[in-house]
């Protein structure tokens, strides 16, 4: 695998980071080190094999859907680095 | 006052007067302000933990007390403790205060422990040396040149250098046990869902697991007991009942062992680990256990696997960091896009926009089913062929770590090389295994060397009287 600088950009986009030339150089050095190192489980053949998705062995784990405030209005704004009275602000985004 | 070695020690001391929460906690605190170049503590919670003592001291006298009181225990910074801050040491999550407590926290609290503080880490969890914090390295107390390990390093080192009795941290791939190796504590880390995680900043879900550092087994085994079960704050918690570890301590009988044959024969592990390692085999069998070499064919592709799919996890799981509800916020913002993006390349460090470049790109649309899927079949077969182990043995052993703890800066400039620090506590995260890391002896350098065991899940009962046997009678 040798992954080239667009794809490195496109990626970063799709995660919204951005990253200096210099950096994004390192990443891709960074990731085709790393990618053919993972390259390696190719090696096995898994054609017969479920892909595991699940750890907990619990299944449909339900409760009574109760009203209850869990969380106040002001605790869920209380860590927001911009807000109003009852609002998160963000930049405007609709013209 | 003199060091405390267990809480059993400090109940009774308790009992008969002889100590008070108060004195425990000031010498907790002296050992901090001693210990500062070590740099574990992110915050002291000094005034609130001195206050917390006088309380649970009349409570004693009332007989009132929890099951911890006289605990005091630190708190590795991914854990949610009301009113207090949090941030996985990043700088995304500055100045976030937690606005209520995660499920282990509000249990230990119910049971009278003390919180001392909130302790460094590798940021979100990601890192094996406790070198990727936002606020600094921390330094391993058997040799201040050395790394403590990650991810939970710091908490290790509070147990290590007695800032405390005991930690509660986080272990994704190897986060308590690997540092319990390189400084010497016991590290347990249960069965995945054994505890729940409501409470618990996310880095890989399928993986993560709070996982509790001590001075023995006996501790970990009580603090397991009062923080797993169900929980309906978390649908993936286990509902099996939790049996009292600290009451089933005995080991009676003999027990069948097989230990990973390259742990003890590859170059590439350290020739004292070996020799510990090997120690402990013959030791074992002179005890009467049966134990006997295994090869596991799938050794190569643990970590890739592994890598793969926590990389996935965490890309997922750190999306919410936006600049939105909390932490950190770019002011060098135009529009909303930029807000992301300034946010999140100016918040997180360098290792965790790696991993989550790298988790983006596994789970992008044309690379999906070669790595993703790819790797959610070999853990499969992972977990398949480590099971049968379980059919022959009733423990797995092999060493903790393939070194003892490395100089600060020695791998930080080949991202494979740290990675492969994992390499033989991975597969219990992998498999979803309990897993305990018993300190056993040092190398010639005076570096503390871990052992590692591993049982079938939700077998923590017989895997702790097990290693109590070992921590008490083959050291």
């Amino acid at each position: 695998m040798n992954i080239d600088q667009e794809t490195i950009r496109k990626i970063a986009h799709l995660a919204r980071l951005e990253f200096s030339e210099a950096e994004a150089t390192a990443v891709g050095n960074d990731f085709n080190k790393i990618l053919s190192w993972m390259d390696k489980l190719n090696e096995l053949n898994t054609d017969n094999v479920a892909p595991l998705i699940h750890m907990s062995e619990e299944v449909n784990v339900l409760r009574e859907d109760e009203v209850k405030v869990t969380i106040s209005h002001e605790e869920a704004l209380y860590n927001a680095p911009k807000k109003d009275s009852d609002y998160f602000r963000v930049p405007k985004f609709l013209s | 006052m003199k060091v405390y070695h267990s809480f059993q020690e400090i109940q009774l001391d308790l009992n008969t007067g002889k100590v008070s929460c108060k004195e425990l906690v000031s010498h907790y605190l002296d050992n901090i302000e001693n210990n500062k170049h070590l740099n574990v503590f992110v915050e002291v919670y000094k005034a609130e933990a001195l206050q917390q003592a006088e309380l649970i001291d009349a409570k004693i006298k009332s007989g009132k007390a929890g099951k911890l009181a006289g605990m005091v225990i630190g708190l590795k910074d991914v854990l949610c403790h009301k009113g207090h801050g949090l941030q996985a040491s990043s700088k995304i999550l500055d100045k976030f205060i937690s606005q209520f407590n995660g499920t282990a926290v509000q249990r230990i609290l119910d049971e009278d422990a003390i919180v001392i503080g909130r302790q460094s880490c590798d940021e979100f969890a990601m890192g094996s040396s406790n070198e990727n914090s936002a606020f600094g390295p921390v330094l391993n107390a058997a040799d201040n040149t050395r790394v403590p390990g990650g991810s939970s390093g710091a908490s290790a080192v509070a147990v290590q250098a007695d800032l405390c009795l005991a930690s509660l941290g986080s272990d994704t791939g190897g986060s308590v046990r690997q540092p319990a190796a390189f400084c010497g504590t016991v590290g347990l880390k249960p069965s995945y869902s054994r505890i729940s995680r409501y409470g618990l900043i996310s880095y890989a879900s399928s993986f993560d697991c709070i996982g509790i550092l001590s001075k023995n087994v006996e501790d970990a085994a009580l603090l397991l007991e009062i923080i797993a079960g169900t929980d309906e704050y978390d649908s993936t918690v286990s509902n099996k009942p939790v049996p009292a570890y600290s009451q089933l301590l005995k080991f009676d009988g003999k027990a069948r062992i097989g230990y990973l044959k390259e742990s003890v024969e590859s170059p590439g592990v350290n020739g004292e680990i070996k020799d510990a390692t090997k120690g402990l085999i013959s030791a074992l069998q002179k005890d009467g256990h049966t134990v006997e070499a295994f090869e596991f064919n799938l050794l190569d592709y643990i970590l890739p696997a592994y890598y793969i799919l926590t990389t996935a996890e965490a890309s997922s799981n750190l999306g919410r960091y936006d600049g939105v509800k909390y932490g950190y916020r770019s002011t060098n913002i135009t529009d909303l896009e930029s807000m992301y993006k300034k946010t999140r390349s100016e918040g997180f460090g360098k290792e965790v926009k790696k991993r989550i470049m790298l988790g983006t790109f596994v789970l992008s649309a044309s690379y999906y089913d070669a790595y993703y899927t790819k790797a959610q079949k070999v853990r499969r077969l992972i977990k398949e062929q480590t099971e049968k182990l379980f059919e022959k043995y009733d423990f797995i052993l092999m060493p903790t770590t393939t070194t003892t703890a490395f100089k600060l800066g020695e791998h930080s400039n080949d991202p494979l090389s740290m990675y492969l620090a994992d390499l033989f506590t991975v597969q219990a995260n992998l498999c979803g295994i309990p897993g305990i890391s018993l300190p056993y002896g040092k190398d010639k350098e005076g570096m503390p060397i871990g052992i590692q065991l591993l049982s079938k899940s939700f077998d923590e009962s017989r895997l702790l009287a097990f290693s109590q046997h070992i921590f008490k009678n083959l050291n």
